[in-house]
């Protein structure tokens, strides 16, 4: 040890580290430059959220990672596999559940389970008891020998879910996992993704939520025009910001914009208007929300209802790039 | 942190083996043959077009085209029938892997350890499957309306030939639907390839009734020549048939070896 430091530190860091980008770039035909240079690193058996507007680049990231699509520059590793010099070692060692639920709708539930499985070279006894246990863990049971085409969206999104899982992947990537789900749904898909980390499981996930990072992500990548803009614990980010948001309802679009005409030669706190909701954001204990009523007040407005929220996306988006998490 | 599930299984292996390749490309092949067999309205519609084609030409056509070989019209038209529907439906391929695109299932295969070319070897080797079974439909239709073959040995060869070509054309329909950005695209992609090569050829007509500049053409292009071959084969009355016999095996190679290459590189590369 005392004589070769530099390589058992360099291993160590090897053995932590699970996922390994360095400096991605992406151009597609047509010059969209989907990734500018996106350096990440994901430790073992840890949670890591990227979040971004849509068209930031997070799919073009995870396709990468993946393998399904090359980088024109940089270079990316899982569990030490280059993604790009040896993909066949990465396939075999990583799960996928895509943006949009990627199941055949003819077949059943069991056969879509079962042909991942044989094509993770699983016997077709085994591929097909796999199978059976994962519709039983993601509640699919009943709905198992019914094509995929009667199935609802949170079922679907399970059942791809559960596709990733067949060949019991050590890393596995999810692309907005719970984009599109009712709030039960979301709160599952949540439950089965802490119980795989807590069984060892490395997941790089997607989402355009921060509730959701917050709940699940170890550790968060910011990310729009192709590039990580913010790093940092859920934690750190909103602390970074520094920020809640006060929001007044109006009755009326127009109402809307008359009060802020009316805060705005009071107050200095950036606002925004979306429809009859006025969005104020205020540094965190300040005294902006009581002005702001004493202003309203004093010019005879009432705001049908208010609320001061934490952060959101959003809020981490306006502050870091200036513009809101659905404008491009 | 705990490393246990960390550790790949030492059972995974990297590189597929031909084996792979084989099972690989039957699991898909079964994935798409389920799905055959659950919307049988599929097999329907693909087999209801060369139905019209067998009355509309044997009946409403067929008594002004005038041919020489023995049987009459209706067996100088059912080898044209056979070949025009196989051509077809390489349509198919090239839909169904527009639409498996389209769906996400495409990336989900090209992330998994299996071997590259069978999401493409599977779709064909299905869509060679239907063949068979239109074609059978076909040759029912055909012995209804009057149409005799003049030797078993001589239809089941055709049939073979036919069925080998059309496997070596749904290559190419593959490479089309992996480059079509929706199945309607796919589908709207195939048909200009499609149509010269079925109807500017001896399916329905002599070539020899056809104007000069079409002519060159019409004789000498891969579908004629299996049209031809399938015709002497069945009924007889074609010149050198063990000639376009050569020639169209000779072209459904040259087809398989450029096209399969083409379309894999289409799987691999799509963006
Ligand atoms: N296959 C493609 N061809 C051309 N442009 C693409 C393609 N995929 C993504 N893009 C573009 O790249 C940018 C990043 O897209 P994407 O990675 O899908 O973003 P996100 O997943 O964060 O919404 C977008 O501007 C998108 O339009
Ligand atoms: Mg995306």
């Amino acid at each position: 040890m005392i004589l070769q430091p530099a390589v058992t530190c360099y291993n160590w860091h090897m053995a932590s580290v699970a996922i390994e980008a360095r400096d991605l770039v992406k151009t597609f035909k047509g010059g969209v430059r989907a990734l500018a240079g996106v350096s990440l690193e994901v430790e073992r058996g840890s949670v890591f959220g990227l979040l971004g507007p849509n068209g930031a680049g997070k799919t073009t990231a995870v396709r990468i990672l993946t393998t399904i699509l090359r980088p024109d520059g940089g270079s990316a590793a899982v569990l030490g596999h280059d993604v790009v010099k040896q993909p066949a070692e990465v396939r075999a060692i990583i799960g996928l559940a895509g943006q949009y639920a990627a199941v055949d709708e003819n077949l059943t539930g069991l056969e879509n389970l079962r042909m991942i499985g044989q094509l993770c070279q699983l016997h077709r006894k085994d591929a097909r008891r796999r199978a059976a246990g994962l519709l039983e863990q993601f509640d699919l049971s009943e709905a198992a020998s019914r094509p995929v085409k009667t199935y609802s969206g949170g079922m679907r999104r399970r059942l791809d879910l559960a596709a990733a899982l067949v060949d019991q992947p050590p890393v596995l990537f999810l692309d907005e996992p719970t984009t599109g789900l009712d709030p039960f749904s979301r709160s599952s898909l949540w439950q089965v993704i802490e119980q795989l980390v807590g069984g060892g499981t490395t997941v790089l996930l997607t989402t355009q939520y921060l509730e959701e990072a917050d709940r699940l992500c170890d550790r968060l990548a910011v990310i729009d025009h192709g590039q990580v803009i913010a790093e940092g614990t859920a934690a750190e980010l909103k602390a970074d910001l520094g920020a809640n948001r006060l929001d007044l309802d109006f009755a009326s679009p127009e109402e809307a914009e008359k009060a802020r005409q009316v805060l705005s030669e009071r107050l200095t706190e950036p606002m925004n208007l979306r429809e009859s909701v006025l969005e104020v954001t205020i540094e965190a204990g300040s005294r902006a929300v009581i002005e702001a009523l004493r202003v309203l007040d004093d010019a005879c407005m009432v705001p049908s209802g208010m609320a001061v929220r934490e952060p959101s996306l959003d809020d981490v988006f306006l502050a870091l790039t200036g513009h809101g998490a659905d404008e491009q | 942190m705990t490393t246990a599930a960390v550790v790949a299984p030492s059972a995974r292996s990297a590189r597929p083996s031909p084996l792979r390749t084989v099972r690989d490309t039957l699991v898909i092949a079964e994935r798409n043959l389920i799905a055959y067999v659950r919307i049988p309205e599929a097999l329907f519609f693909s087999s209801v077009q060369p139905i019209m084609f067998v009355l509309l030409f044997r009946y409403v056509f067929g008594g002004a085209i005038k041919t020489t070989n023995p049987g009459g019209y209706v067996n100088y038209l059912m080898p044209g029938v056979f070949v025009q529907t196989v051509a077809f439906g390489a349509v198919g391929t090239a839909i169904g892997l527009a639409e498996d695109l389209q769906k996400g299932l495409i990336e989900r295969f090209r992330s998994l350890p299996m071997a590259r070319s069978a999401v493409l070897a599977g779709r064909t080797v299905a869509d060679l499957c239907r063949n068979v079974a239109v074609t059978a439909l076909i040759t029912g239709v055909g012995y209804a309306v009057g149409f005799r073959p003049s030797h078993a040995l001589g239809f089941l060869a055709a049939v073979l030939l036919l069925l080998l070509f059309a496997y070596a054309l749904s290559w190419g329909f593959a490479a089309v639907g992996l480059s079509a950005p929706n199945s309607e695209t796919a589908q709207v992609m195939s048909f200009p390839l499609l149509f010269p090569l079925t109807f500017a050829s001896s399916a329905f007509v002599p070539v020899q009734s056809m104007p000069g500049w079409l002519q060159a053409f019409a004789k000498y292009q891969p579908v004629s020549e299996v049209i031809d071959a399938v015709r002497g084969l069945m009924v007889g009355g074609v010149p050198d048939v063990s000639g376009h016999v050569i020639i169209s095996v000779a072209w459904a190679a040259g087809f398989f070896l450029v096209l399969a290459p083409l379309a894999v590189n289409r799987y691999r590369n799509r963006t």
